[in-house]
């Protein structure tokens, strides 16, 4: 049912004699339900020239401005008059009068530019979902999201002030509001073909998506008269980008006088010279996470990549061991590792293992089951035996806000290999297992320093459990808070950590070996490995 | 770490053997036999510290006091460093002192930087006890931190002598001091 009616004619005749395509006409007469516009282009043509048409109609018709006559194909009569009307105003009109050529939008329609004729009818939607499959991605839901070239919001601007005139000659008013967006009309109409064409539902929340940019030669000759009326909404271009944001275009129309903007832009808006060209169709999948705890064998691995002017000094690292393998699997561009803390290159990790997360960037593939995550953690462990993962499963991006809960609040506990220089019997370390929530003060260690700031850190030591072994040597078990430096705590970092094992014995100790035993945290969950 | 070792004696590396290297300055001004040694960090930081020839460190010396106040207008105690980039230190070049220590025999000795860059602190701990500077010279009795700039990490260490070369200074110190009975 063509959903226009009596009281829409008068708008209808006036903007379909400016150069508006159909659907647009039926966006500024309010109409808000979708069906209608998903009908295809021809038909809609079709049906609004006969909604348009009357006897009367013909000759009026034709006498206004600007010439559309490609598209008025059905009345052969109409055409031969109009030769003889308006001498040479037309443009060359097609000789087989009687047929509707394949393509019916011959001209683009002066508000939309041709965004709600042929790019969102079948055949364009389906060159999207071409490169959309031929992408490779994995998905199961997708969002859909579109750019306009700013120039629109001129022209719909335009059109609106040409309505509203028309309108409140009939004594009605008309609200921005009144008009459907040019957005959701477009994604009313391309949402269901996407669904039809990939098999799968749009979904707002979905993490895969498809973006078309679009633009349009004349952006700037279209804007332009807007950087005079209002310079202030537009900042300098950085690089080649045009300065005629929508953003920016959007503020200025705000702003601008009614009158002020008939006088520098042409009300109806003027017929382009040309159509919008889809000029980017990309994908991408949002970012997966994925957890789990980590062990660490080897004294002699980092945390991250360690590369001194170019050059590589250590081989690999925690970081690259654990998240190159998961890059391969998902398919992913890149990805971010965290823990919850970290430990030096020379410390082990035991126990139950540090958390960590890996994002990985734009994955392709992001289907897996528990069994197949579980066959990735095997195949990281088998990989190396420097480093093994546990609880290894997908999360989500939470947590990050875990790693740093982790670090920065959650005890740990260690066991370090303590020489001292006096030589001593079992009884002069006793009283270090008796020392509760022992306070210590330390200074950033000289060790960072050149990357930290200077700054005292208060530091409490939880428990110790002290183990002898020689006359110079003896273990050293203990929790302490979050951002404790233990190597510092041992050896006293120049006095710098007060008070230390060493100023304790009255002595001097140093550190041979760290371990960290645990990494008091309860997540990510643990899994039936 | 160091590798396990056992015995009461430097068996294992220490500290300072792990992470420094150790750089001299002798006759620091023109005065004889103030040598001073600088524990250069392997992320450039550099330790200031008193080479063991230094007359403070000789048998029969006590300190009376140290003053970080060198100047009317400057203190190296109100040296005030903030956030990453130590913004608001003091910045100072080679001939810089750093404090001004007297005995109870009634010699002074000033201390000096010998090298350029930023002053992180001085050690506040040598206030209240100096005979620590005595009794560990290269440890807890530092007597300031100093952060060179980036590019000038390497350049630092082009006016002072290695470990080498500074002890073989003075074995000739020795060789040339006339003979004592």
């Amino acid at each position: 049912m063509f959903p226009l009616a009596e009281k829409d004619k008068s708008i209808a005749r006036l903007l379909f004699s400016t150069g508006t395509c159909p659907r647009c006409i039926f966006r500024f007469c309010g109409v808000d339900f979708h069906a209608p516009y998903r009908l295809p282009y021809k038909d809609l043509l079709r049906e609004l020239e006969n909604f348009l048409k009357t006897e009367d109609d013909d000759l009026s018709l034709e006498a206004a401005k600007p010439p559309l006559k490609k598209i008025r194909l059905q009345d052969e009569e109409t055409q031969i008059d109009d030769q003889s009307q308006n001498g040479g105003e037309m443009i060359a009109i097609v000789k087989d009068e009687n047929v509707i050529p394949e393509k019916p939008y011959l001209n683009a329609c002066n508000i939309c530019l041709g965004i709600l004729q042929e790019f969102c009818e079948k055949k364009f939607i389906k060159k999207v979902c071409q490169k959309v499959e031929s992408s490779g991605y994995e998905f199961t839901n997708l969002v859909f999201s579109v750019s306009f070239p700013p120039q629109l919001s001129v022209r719909e601007h335009a059109a609106w002030l040409l309505v509203k005139q028309e309108m409140g000659k009939q004594g009605l008013s008309l609200g921005r509001d009144d008009i459907v967006q040019l957005k959701e009309a477009y994604k009313w109409i391309s949402h269901p073909l996407f669904s039809e064409e990939l098999g799968v539902p749009v979904d707002g929340k979905s993490l895969f998506e498809v973006s078309v940019i679009f633009a349009h030669p004349e952006t700037d000759e279209d804007c332009h008269f807007l950087s005079t009326s209002c310079p202030d909404c537009f900042k300098p271009a950085k690089n080649k980008q045009s300065v005629f944001t929508r953003m920016a275009v959007v503020k200025a129309l705000d702003k601008i006088k009614d009158d002020d903007f008939r006088k520098k832009f042409p009300c109806p808006p003027n017929l382009p010279k040309a159509f919008c060209s889809a000029v980017e169709i990309q994908c991408a999948h949002g970012a997966v996470f994925v957890a789990g705890r980590y062990n660490k064998y080897s004294r002699n691995l980092p945390q991250t990549p360690w590369i001194i002017d170019g050059e590589r000094k250590l081989e690999s690292s925690v970081e690259e061991l654990i998240s190159s393998q998961l890059l391969t699997v998902f398919k992913a561009e890149s990805f971010n590792f965290s823990s919850s803390g970290r430990e030096d290159v020379d410390v082990r990790t035991l126990g139950n293992g540090r958390p960590f997360a890996v994002e990985l960037v734009n994955p392709r593939r992001v289907q897996f089951t528990s069994q197949d995550i579980k066959e990735l953690q095997q195949k990281i462990n088998i990989s190396s035996d420097k480093i093994q993962v546990r609880d290894l499963q997908l999360v989500t991006r939470e947590a990050i806000g875990h790693m740093k809960e982790g670090e920065e609040e959650k005890t740990k506990t260690y066991s370090a290999l303590v020489w001292t220089d006096k030589a001593i019997q079992k009884k002069d370390i006793e009283f270090l297992d008796d020392l509760k929530d022992l306070q210590i003060n330390q200074k950033t260690p000289l060790r960072v320093l050149h990357r930290r700031p200077l700054a005292i850190r208060v530091r409490i030591i939880h428990t110790m459990e002290t183990h002898y072994i020689d006359e110079h040597h003896f273990r050293l078990h203990l929790k302490t808070q979050a951002g404790t430096y233990i190597k510092e705590f041992v050896h006293g970092d120049f006095g710098r950590t007060k008070p230390n094992i060493g100023s304790l014995m009255n002595g001097t100790a140093d550190i041979l070996e760290l371990d960290v035993e645990s990494v008091d945290v309860d997540w990510p969950p643990a899994l039936d490995n | 770490m160091a590798a396990e070792a056992g015995g009461a004696s430097a068996a294992a590396p220490s500290l300072v053997d792990r992470y420094f290297t150790r750089w001299y300055k002798a006759d620091v001004k023109g005065k004889p036999c103030e040598d001073h040694c600088i524990l250069q960090h392997s992320n450039r930081i550099c330790v200031i510290t008193l080479a063991e020839s230094h007359p403070l460190l000789q048998n029969g010396k006590t300190i009376k006091s140290i003053n970080y106040q060198i100047s009317a207008n400057c203190s190296r105690l109100q040296n005030k460093v903030s956030g990453k980039f130590k913004r608001g230190a003091q910045f100072l070049t080679e001939l810089a002192p750093l404090c001004r220590i007297s005995c109870s025999d009634g010699e002074e000795y000033t201390v000096s930087s010998c090298v350029r860059g930023r002053l992180m602190e001085v050690n506040e701990n040598i206030l209240d006890k100096p005979s620590i500077l005595q009794e560990k010279p290269s440890t807890e009795g530092y007597i300031a931190v100093v952060l060179p700039k980036f590019e000038e990490s390497k350049s630092i260490t082009e006016g002072l002598l290695t470990q080498k070369e500074y002890e073989e200074i003075v074995v000739k110190r020795v060789n040339n001091r006339p003979e004592t009975s």
